[in-house]
């Protein structure tokens, strides 16, 4: 049991045990390569198959571009979120993170960090996608730019969280989009909503639609910090 | 089993041996039987209907039970809230089965809340669904707390599930707001509000029918409680015996054959 000094050290350094964890994840994608071989196929084919439900030809697409976007972001980060508490369960080193001594404050803002940029990456790649495959030309690339930073944030710490709390049940799988779904909800209005005014070249609408996406993700990074610890404990 | 002096004297919390009520769930139950039948007489054939500018005739009705149902759900979810919250503080059973009977009850007055929904704007608006902005976000609450419902399903070690559930239990009432802002401010950027507000004159019976229909939703809330809290109460007792059981099991035919009994048996971590 750490004395008082070493606790105090401890809880100071919740950022570099972050830094340790998402470092720890970004090994293992670069090793085994998952998001971008099986994640990242999966969020174009999405997009395919909007193709096929919304018939090409008559522009709709073009018009539901940011819903759809936002829409294959959701579907694709289920499946980064599953992955990423998946390397945790799996072997029992979900019992060696509770006994590592890391700040688990820290473990939750690691674990949001990778999911997050595991996220920018696939986001990247889905906005190539969609202004080649559905001919949306992107315009206000400020707000877009703030619009994918802010959003990422708030589905990353809602990420994080939801998944710890699924992490190391037998029905993690179909549990996790029920639970998460509606919560990211007001997410994906608001990242429409942004787009849309962003593509309409109306910024002016989209920056109140980005006040929310920071609301949502200053409240979800202040819940996983407070309540990861005892979910940690349970999962 | 049905002996004749079981709920005799029975407190107000006390188990009942052969059932969930007491004299005090009995008489709230008249009270309540008595008050719908009332309601119903108030709100369907003695009150008028609404003659106002956008009137609605008959179809005001509905809300004397929309209305009534919508704010006994925000109640029940409040309850789910406190309770789990109390439950991190105490970590007592009571606070946990208190929180998960009212989240159940609150599905339960959610559900009611978009079926007369929908039926006033098939009526209204001439389809089964529109995207009114209250119409959406609480149909995002019942999924939800379907969520926290099946959380709690998926769980099985006890003190583990009403840890993580109250957890949900709390981030799932903060989240209600934002939900509610975010899909009223959508909606608002596209049409107003369609479910009409309140008309603050409505008068004599119309307002005894909507206030008495509060009260008495509030009352079946708490009569529905009584009996579902004391059924998660024993429910959890079972749960706890059964452990006890299944232990003493074990130990009995490590001692028939001949083995030597452990000293303690680990019984946690098994979610």
């Amino acid at each position: 049991m750490p004395d008082l000094a070493a606790d105090s050290m401890l809880r100071g350094s919740m950022l570099r045990d972050a830094a340790m964890v998402v470092g720890k994840d970004l090994r293992l994608e670069w090793r085994s390569r998952v998001t971008l071989s099986q994640i990242l196929p999966f969020a174009l084919l999405v997009l395919i198959l909007f193709a096929f439900a919304l018939d090409p030809d008559r522009r709709i697409l073009e018009e539901a571009t940011p819903g759809l976007f936002w829409l294959a972001v959701l579907f694709s980060m289920l499946l980064a979120i599953q992955r990423a508490y998946a390397v945790e369960t799996a072997d029992g080193v979900i019992d060696a993170l509770r006994l590592s001594d890391l700040d688990p404050a820290g473990i939750f803002l690691g674990k949001a960090a990778g999911i997050g940029l595991h996220l920018l990456v696939l986001e990247v790649v889905l906005f190539v996608g969609v202004t080649v495959l559905y001919g949306a030309t992107p315009h206000g690339g400020l707000l877009v730019v703030a619009t994918m930073l802010l959003a990422t944030t708030g589905l990353a710490a809602a990420g994080s969280l939801y998944g710890v709390l699924a992490a190391g049940l037998r029905v993690r799988d179909t549990l996790l989009p029920i639970l998460m779904l509606p919560v990211v909800a007001p997410v994906l209005i608001a990242g429409t909503e942004a787009f849309s005014a962003a593509y309409a070249n109306a910024s002016g609408d989209g920056w109140k639609w980005c006040g929310l996406l920071a609301a949502f993700s200053v409240l979800y990074l202040a819940i996983g910090i407070f309540a990861f610890e005892p979910l940690l404990e349970e999962s | 089993m049905t002996s004749p002096s079981a709920g005799t004297g029975a407190g107000i919390m006390r188990l009942h041996p052969d059932g969930t009520a007491s004299r005090g769930s009995r008489i709230l139950g008249i009270v309540v039987l008595v008050s719908v039948v009332v309601f119903l007489y108030v709100a369907l054939v003695a009150s008028a209907p609404d003659k106002s500018l956008d009137a609605q005739g008959q179809l005001v009705r509905i809300m004397y039970l929309h209305v009534p149902s919508a704010i006994a759900c925000y109640t029940a979810f409040f309850v789910t809230a406190v309770a789990s919250g109390m439950y991190l503080w105490k970590k007592t059973v009571g606070w946990d089965a208190l929180a998960s009977s009212s989240a159940e009850i609150g599905v339960l007055f959610v559900a009611l809340t978009l079926l007369t929904g929908s039926i006033w704007g098939h009526t209204t608006w001439g389809t089964w669904w529109e995207w009114d902005p209250r119409l959406t976000s609480t149909a995002l609450m019942f999924v939800l707390y379907l969520g926290y419902l099946a959380l709690r399903r998926a769980i099985i070690d006890p003190v583990s599930r009403a840890k993580q559930s109250a957890i949900l239990g709390i981030i799932a009432f903060v989240n209600v707001p934002i939900v509610h802002y975010s899909v009223d401010w959508w909606r608002s950027l596209h049409q107003t509000a369609t479910v009409a507000s309140l008309d603050p004159k409505i008068d004599g019976l119309r307002l005894f029918a909507l206030m008495f229909g509060m009260v008495v939703a509030l009352l079946l809330y708490v009569w529905l409680m009584m009996h579902r809290f004391r059924l998660a109460f024993a429910e959890a007792a079972l749960e706890a015996k059964g452990l006890d059981l299944a232990l003493a099991e074990r130990r009995a035919e490590a001692r028939a054959d001949g083995g030597s009994v452990p000293p303690s048996v680990t019984t946690g971590g098994a979610s």
